[in-house]
């Protein structure tokens, strides 16, 4: 900078001795030349930048910041001080990724400018939010929870005694076991918000506890058999499957209704979004039963025999049964026939699991093996042998995986990733398990067996961040009331589940034909048809067969005749041009046939 | 052994006191929200089913004049004031905010055929079927006063309409010729015809004030510049205008209402073809105004309907209709955007609001939030076809409703037979038209 000034000083005043008075007017020229010096330097280093890409990240976002800041005009303070960090703070990718819904949309040459400009704007919008959202994620309270063990110590051999008492009072309170030897085995299920736990005991025995304080909100025994017990969107009201027929309870144990459309249920789930509460029966019946207003939405015949083994994508609401041929299909309630059908095992399928992102399914069969898919793609990812199989699967918010062999609870941690040979943690129950299922928002595993039902602790579970708009574990009663209304003004129509929620957003690039294709499906006739010509019976022998059709002749095919006039003219267009060009060739190249003397 | 198992401190999450606002940590992770469209898309759903639930458009009627409502003007300065003439003469200051008529002038013998109000607000001018243009004090006589005009002019035909400029101290007039007069004289300084023996309307251009617009007798809309003896140019029609009105913000265009049931929207620089044929209405289209930002515009009808028109839309938003409201002679876009007035037959003008389901009155913080985020899921969704045929849905009135349809009618028969002559005529001999070309007859300069 200084050099600068004196360049201009020296050309200004030559042999002059000294430095000149200051004068206000020349600052501005100093800036200009500062700025347009600082503008070259950009173009070199951009210049530089597209030559060698091999530099790393940091700095050339520093770089980018800094031209940037220069472009706008941003001078330094007055004292001299430079931002050390000037400009937008960076956000790394791959949690900027983690915001990222859908491609850009891809604006075309053709687009009007209307349409362009209100794309431009729509993205510009998504992606500050998106860098916004990834922003926010810093500033997330709460850190995951994790296991390591010392060197050389295998995390699985770590028992839930040392643990329970290496954690702090609270969380240690939440191993434990409940000694339920007289109507076992149990299942179970926690609520969305993971406060209650519902157990039902196959011989009758149905609870629901606030497990976190032990608090026992209600016990009933319903003097039947109980194949599964759901609660259903809030923890006021749980569903359970009974020997005969489905029955509703509320959190008091009184009985609501009972369901008679719904009969020999073996196992249910719920979607939260759409209120829906599928079931599949011993007859081989998926039955959706919309809990808001108590009607079935769809009962669908599967035909595979029972149906015992179920499980949701939580991303879009697709029911996968697991058939004892070895078969896993996907369901939505908008179809009598499976959206997929995939064979996995050789032998029946024993347990389904799906993960939070809807990404993989991983499922165990009586061949005793563990597949791993990709459903988006209905890829097989990884196959694992379990000596006992798995009888029970459950995966857990942050991916861990946990899977009972007999009466032993394994859970591995990122068995889609490369093959795992270990198991995370381990845990052996005291008796054979039937019910699996980790606790949302907790770093607790829920174990249903037969005796009873054991909690434990699996450190990197739970998703430790929950949005409150969604699910608040600590919501009071009013705030959990104004949810519930939210929810049900929201509720997602079951005619909207399909394998891809998103389709709704897109645009629907279906052509004409296809449209009128559904049209006349729905109506049952072809609106636009046209009505077929019969010539009208004239008399005095002018209806002879041969008068009709030449009459029908006059009308035939009317619409088409512009068409096809068009297109013979076209063709004969062409030719007539072809034959021009050939002959222009021909005489372009000096060739000439022996008639040509003839020409004039 | 390392260990850290979730747990979680009440006391972060709670709110500390009842008297505290509820605690509510965010995380914006995706696979903790989803079915994020199919959401959304129901709350559209639902945004859109409340708006057409609270669509209820009509605040309050005037009534007091004792015949059809002839024409209204609004203030210039104050929102809350409106002027209407009716058919017996009777000129009538309304307080909207009141709903109550604060003045009333007896002003002519015959119909009160125009109403303006000077730019300053503090005096209108009515003409009437007595051949006299009077000029009014705004301010109501004092005590023992005489209600008297201020001036009266005699002029030597019948008005039939009125306009003000914007800042001078001239106005217009129409009737057998379209007439500049300055305030102070009696005898106007300018007197345009071309052709024809009489003018509808008459309007000042608000932008460029030097300029008009009427619509003529003979199908034309003629546009004028004051400071020249002859008139610009016209346009001729197939069939007569009733009135137009210049778009306040986009100056150069200028929307007429005409007798074949359609509005025209034209560029003043392009009098040859339409920029927008507005079409909707079943019956003679009486009267149009713009709404003071210049996106929309409101039409009264013969068919007793008004309509509020994007300006750049070929068919209408919204229509407004009562089982008693008759005719709609006149209709004004109020200052503020936020209603309309009409005027009709059966001696009535109605006060409606210009959005339908909109909430009257101061609205919260949460309630502008809402409203906001409505209207945006509402616009994201509209092409939805379900969400579509919801907002798009009006109820009309049976006769209404019944004439569309023969109007429909009507033109697909004359579509179809144009068809067949093409079809059956040499080609090239019978042109394609469009619907814009279709409905001017010539362009005189």
């Amino acid at each position: 900078m200084a050099s600068a000034v004196e360049a201009v000083s020296v050309k200004l005043h030559v042999g002059k001795k000294g430095k000149p008075p200051k004068r206000y007017w020349d600052n501005p020229t100093e800036n200009d030349e500062d700025i347009n010096k600082k503008s070259r330097q950009d173009e070199e280093s951009d210049s530089n930048q597209g030559n060698t890409p091999g530099v790393s990240l940091n700095k050339e976002l520093a770089k980018e910041r800094q031209n940037k800041n220069d472009r706008q005009g941003k001078i330094d303070h007055i004292s001299g001080a430079k931002d050390p960090f000037p400009g937008e703070a960076p956000i790394p990718q791959e949690r900027l990724k983690k915001f990222q819904r859908v491609e850009k949309t891809k604006v075309t040459s053709g687009l009007r400018t209307k349409l362009k400009e209100a794309i431009h704007r729509s993205e510009a919008e998504s992606e500050h939010a998106q860098k916004q959202a990834a922003r926010f994620d810093v500033l997330l309270p709460e850190d995951a929870g994790f296991l390591e063990g010392d060197e050389g110590e295998d995390t699985c051999t770590i028992s839930q005694d040392d643990i329970a008492d290496a954690v702090d009072i609270t969380s240690g309170a939440k191993y434990f076991n409940l000694n339920l030897s007289q109507f076992g085995p149990y299942r179970l299920d926690y609520n969305k918000a993971g406060r209650h736990l519902l157990l039902g005991g196959k011989r009758g025995h149905v609870t629901c506890i606030e497990w976190q304080t032990k608090n026992l909100v209600s016990e009933i025994n319903v003097m039947e058999t109980v194949n599964d017990v759901k609660w259903l969107h809030n923890e006021e009201m749980y569903a359970v499957a009974q020997k005969k027929w489905l029955y509703i309870y509320d959190s008091k144990g009184v009985e609501l209704h009972c369901i008679r459309k719904f009969n020999d249920v073996l196992s249910m789930q719920f979607l939260p979004y759409h209120f829906l509460l599928a079931t599949a029966s011993a007859t081989g019946f998926l039955q959706y039963l919309d809990v808001s207003v108590g009607k079935e939405v769809a009962a669908i015949n599967a035909k595979l025999g029972r149906l015992g083994v179920m499980a949701q994508n939580p991303q879009n609401a697709i029911i996968h049964l697991g058939h004892p041929n070895g078969i896993v299909s996907l369901w939505s309630p908008n179809q009598k026939e499976p959206l997929v059908k995939m064979l996995c095992h050789q032998g029946g399928v024993r347990s389904l699991a799906v993960d939070k992102t809807g990404t993989y399914m991983v499922t165990s069969g009586l061949d005793k093996k563990l597949k791993v898919y990709d459903i988006r793609f209905f890829k097989p990812l990884q196959s694992y042998f379990l000596p006992a199989g798995a009888s029970c699967l459950s995966i857990s918010q942050k991916g861990l995986l946990a899977a009972a062999t007999g009466d032993i609870v394994q859970v591995y941690r990122d068995v889609w990733g490369t093959p795992v040979t270990k198991p995370y943690m381990a845990h052996r129950v005291r008796g054979g398990v039937t019910g699996l299922s980790f606790c949302p928002h907790e770093d607790v595993l829920g174990v249903g067996h037969a005796d009873g039902f054991t909690s434990m602790i699996v450190p990197g579970a739970g998703e430790p961040n929950f949005d409150a708009m969604d699910v608040n574990p600590l919501a009071g009663l009013k705030q959990r009331r104004e949810w519930e209304v939210k929810a049900l003004l929201e509720k997602v129509q079951p005619e909207l589940i399909c394998l891809d929620p998103t389709q709704l957003g897109r645009v629907d690039r279906s052509s004409w034909e296809q449209r009128h294709e559904e049209r006349v499906k729905v109506l049952g006739y072809d609106p636009l048809a046209h009505e077929k010509f019969t010539p009208r019976n004239k008399k005095k022998g002018r209806s002879s067969s041969g008068a009709v059709e030449r009459r029908k002749k006059k009308v035939a095919h009317e619409d088409q005749r512009d068409v096809i006039r068009k297109t013979v003219e076209e063709n004969m267009g062409k030719e007539k041009e072809l034959k021009e060009k050939e002959t222009a060739s021909l005489s372009a190249q000096g060739q000439k046939s022996a008639l040509d003397r003839f020409k004039k | 052994m390392k260990v850290k198992v979730l747990s979680r401190n009440p006391d972060d999450y709670v709110r500390e006191t009842t008297r505290d606002i509820h605690r509510v940590p965010r995380n914006y992770d995706p696979t903790l929200h989803p079915f994020e469209v199919p959401r959304e898309y129901t709350r559209a759903l639902n945004a859109t089913k409340l708006e057409r639930v609270f669509a209820k458009p009509f605040v309050g009627s005037l009534d007091g004049h004792r015949d059809g409502i002839n024409c209204m003007a609004k203030h210039s300065k104050s929102l809350s004031i409106l002027l209407s003439g009716a058919c017996d003469g009777e000129v009538k200051l309304w307080n909207l905010s009141k709903r109550e008529c604060v003045r009333t002038v007896q002003a002519h013998e015959g119909f009160v055929r125009g109403i303006a109000t000077r730019f300053c607000g503090t005096s209108f001018f009515t003409v009437g079927d007595d051949r006299t243009i009077k000029q009014w004090k705004m301010e109501p006589p004092g005590y023992g006063e005489q209600e008297e005009p201020l001036n009266t002019i005699l002029g030597k035909a019948v008005f039939t309409g009125i306009d003000h400029h914007q800042q001078g101290e001239t106005f217009a007039t129409c009737g057998q010729t379209v007439d500049i007069w300055d305030e102070q004289r009696t005898t106007p300084i300018r007197s345009f015809s071309w052709g024809v023996d009489s003018f509808s309307c008459v309007r000042y251009n608000p932008v460029e004030t030097e300029l008009l617009a009427s619509c003529a007798s003979d199908r034309s809309i003629v546009l004028y510049d004051m400071r020249e003896a002859t008139p610009l140019k016209k346009v001729i029609m197939k069939l007569r205008s009733n009135t137009l009105c210049w778009n306040p913000m986009e100056a150069y265009y200028f929307t007429c209402s005409n007798e074949d049931y359609n509005l025209y929207t034209y560029d003043m620089r392009h009098l040859d073809t339409p920029v927008t044929v507005h079409m909707d209405h079943v019956s003679a289209v009486l009267d149009v105004d713009y709404s003071p930002t210049g996106t929309e515009f409101v039409s009264a009808s013969f068919d007793k309907s008004i309509r509020i028109f994007p300006k750049d839309g070929g068919h209408s938003r919204e229509v407004y209709h009562t089982k008693r409201m008759q005719h709609v002679i006149c209709v004004r876009w109020s200052a503020d955007n936020k209603y309309i007035l009409s005027g009709s037959d059966e001696m009535n003008i109605r006060l409606w609001k210009a959005d339908a389901s909109e909430k009257l009155g101061v609205l919260t913080g949460r309630e502008k939030v809402t409203r906001d985020y409505n209207q945006k899921l509402r616009d994201k969704f509209q092409h939805h076809p379900h969400i579509r045929r919801i907002a798009r849905h009006r109820h009309l009135p049976h006769d209404l409703y019944k004439q569309r349809r023969e109007i429909k009618e009507m033109k697909d028969a004359r579509r179809r037979k144009e068809v067949n002559v093409r079809k059956h005529s040499k080609p090239g001999s019978v042109p394609v038209e469009t619907e814009k070309e279709k409905h001017v007859v010539a362009v005189v300069e």
